[in-house]
């Protein structure tokens, strides 16, 4: 698979980071190598192995659905780059 | 400069049991050299007051049955520590403050242990180098142009120049067992489970395993013993009991079969690197273990499989970076979006942003099958490789890294040349493994390289022990000549 400018055009946007039009090259240079070496996969026949999805044997554990957090908005609030009162402040998304 | 610091951190608990030392004193001496060694920058952050104030609290009160009485402990800078700053190597936690305690060093704080400082790593844990921390390279105090191994470079390098008596490192692909090998110290990553990851910045999450970094392997099993144990807070943390590592540690290895891969034997590895391998072998077997021949056939694909599903995995963990709950916003941008996409361009190094978009790629519409989903299929096969030699020997040994440091700026221009280095220590990851690497002797240089054994799952005592015996009659000796002071 080879990556070129506007395929990173395409994925920057879906991961949500600009990306500098002088660093897209050499990102898709990058990128490009990466992927030829991770398509190595390929030559194995997998048609018939399950997909591991979890190291653990078990299932995720389920806990009680009982509160044992709470009262911790000013602790949540504390690292906020911009916040009003007890609200996180973003710029406008309604006119 | 005192020679107590220069003991391994067994001897300084006994220093400090027998109360020859105290607490605060040995604080002292590490706040000492750990001002004096700016040069490697191995410390992000410093807290030497409350360093000094946890100290006098013990000494006042000491609890001298506790794993870690009174002992100072710098950390990686992942695990976040309750109103110290935690960065993760990265600009978009340059100024962030946890409102909370990672589990693991709560445990460590819990058997008397005290914060010293906070390491540095490659930003978010990845790297292999320490060279994409966002504070700078850390230098390995084995020669001043050389790295000391990523991610957990910071914590290695600290440990080796004896700025920290132990401490605790995060491997999700090798970085805690790399840099080990690169540092001439002892690095282990437990069974995926065993340590909860609860408070440590994610990166990987079905691969992250936070372990412990030492100068013995005696070490190694007093830290892991504190650092351990079933947490309700991570649903992955596995249910058991807590091991007595540090008392159960033995040199008996009679009768135990050690398999020996015939794929880490890889192309272009240096002979010195062979001969090491060969020579932990006789070592195995002077001790009276039985050398026995395996093949793992997909160890060749583990590096592919690796760079698939972790940075699939960070892409998605990473998307909480978004300026507006924690963390650095960039003050550019007309719209919410914008405000987005700035904020993530300006506050991801060149590594990070590589990887989230390679793991947006990987799972994006499409192409889900081809690359996600096949790798998982591989990965299984990485597992059912180990799962079926396991019944046929009881550790795997091999080398931990196919190269010895290298020197800063050698591989940061041609990411896959960076990604081979964790060549041999990726499968463990997959398969969910403990491993850990031990130092083994000295390469041309004079650079230390480590073996790596491998053991089954929960089976952390057994290779400790392996290790211990390995250890014992090794003869290793880290040279290091304090050059930067």
């Amino acid at each position: 698979m080879s990556i070129d400018k506007d395929k990173i055009k395409h994925i920057s946007k879906l991961a949500r980071i600009s990306i500098d039009s002088k660093k897209s090259d050499s990102l898709a240079k990058d990128l490009t190598s990466i992927f030829k070496f991770i398509e190595q996969l390929n030559e194995l026949n997998t048609d018939k192995v399950e997909p591991l999805s979890s190291i653990l044997n078990t299932p995720l554990r389920a806990r009680e659905d009982k509160i044992n957090d709470g009262k911790i908005r000013d602790k949540i609030l504390e690292n906020s780059p911009k916040k009003n009162e007890e609200f996180f402040v973003v710029p406008k998304v309604i006119e | 400069m005192s020679e107590i610091i220069k003991k391994n951190l067994s001897e300084i608990i006994d220093l400090i049991k027998k109360k020859e030392i105290k607490s605060e004193e040995l604080a002292n001496l590490y706040i000492d050299k750990v001002s004096k060694s700016k040069k490697l920058n191995s410390y992000i952050t410093t807290c030497f007051e409350h360093t000094i104030q946890k100290s006098k609290e013990f000494d006042k009160k000491p609890n001298l049955n506790s794993l870690l009485p009174g002992v100072p402990l710098a950390v990686k800078d992942l695990f976040c520590t309750n109103g110290f700053k935690t960065t993760a190597g990265s600009k978009m936690l340059e100024n962030f403050i946890p409102q909370y305690e990672s589990t693991v060093t709560e445990n460590l704080w819990k058997e008397g242990a005290i914060l010293l400082g906070k390491l540095n790593c490659d930003e978010y844990a990845m790297g292999s180098s320490n060279e994409t921390s966002y504070f700078g390279n850390v230098i390995n105090p084995i020669a001043k142009d050389t790295v000391p191994g990523g991610s957990s470079g910071g914590s290695a390098s600290a440990l080796a120049a004896d700025l920290t008596p132990a401490t605790i490192g995060t491997d999700t692909g090798g970085s805690i067992r790399q840099p080990a090998s690169f540092t001439g110290t002892v690095g282990l990553k437990p069974t995926y489970g065993l340590c909860s990851r609860w408070g440590i910045v994610a990166f990987a999450s079905s691969l992250d395993q936070a372990g412990p970094m030492t100068k013995s392997v005696k070490d190694c099993s007093i830290m892991l013993e504190a650092m351990a144990g079933f947490d309700n807070k991570d649903s992955t943390s596995i249910e058991k009991k807590k091991e007595n590592y540090s008392k159960n540690l033995k040199t008996d290895i009679k009768g135990l079969k050690i398999g020996i891969p015939k794929e880490y034997r890889v192309e272009n590895m240096p002979n010195e690197i062979d001969e090491l391998w060969n020579k932990g072998k006789s070592i195995l077997k002077d001790l009276g273990a039985e050398i026995i021949d395996i093949s793992l056939p997909h160890t060749k694909y583990a590096l592919p499989t690796y760079y698939i599903v972790a940075p699939a995995e960070a892409s998605s963990n990473l998307a909480r970076y978004d300026g507006v709950k924690y963390g650095y916003r960039s003050s550019k941008g007309n719209d919410l979006i914008e405000m987005y996409e700035n904020t993530r361009s300006e506050g991801f190094g060149d590594e990070v942003k590589r990887r989230i978009l390679i793991g947006t790629y990987v799972l994006s519409s499409g192409y889900y099958d081809a690359y996600y989903l096949k790798a998982q299929k591989v990965r299984q096969l990485i597992k059912k490789d180990f799962d079926e030699n396991f019944g046929k020997v009881d550790a795997i040994l091999t080398p931990s890294t196919p190269s010895s440091a290298f020197k800063i700026g050698e591989k940061t221009n041609d990411p896959i040349s960076m990604y081979l280095n964790d060549i041999f220590t990726v499968p463990v990851n997959l398969a969910g493994l403990p491993a850990i690497s031990v130092p083994a002797g000295l390469d041309k240089k004079g650079y230390p390289l480590g073996l790596q054994l491998i053991g089954k799952t929960l089976d952390e005592q057994n290779i400790l022990n392996v290790a211990y015996a390995f250890e014992k009659n090794c003869n290793f000796k880290n040279e290091i000549k304090n050059w930067w002071l």
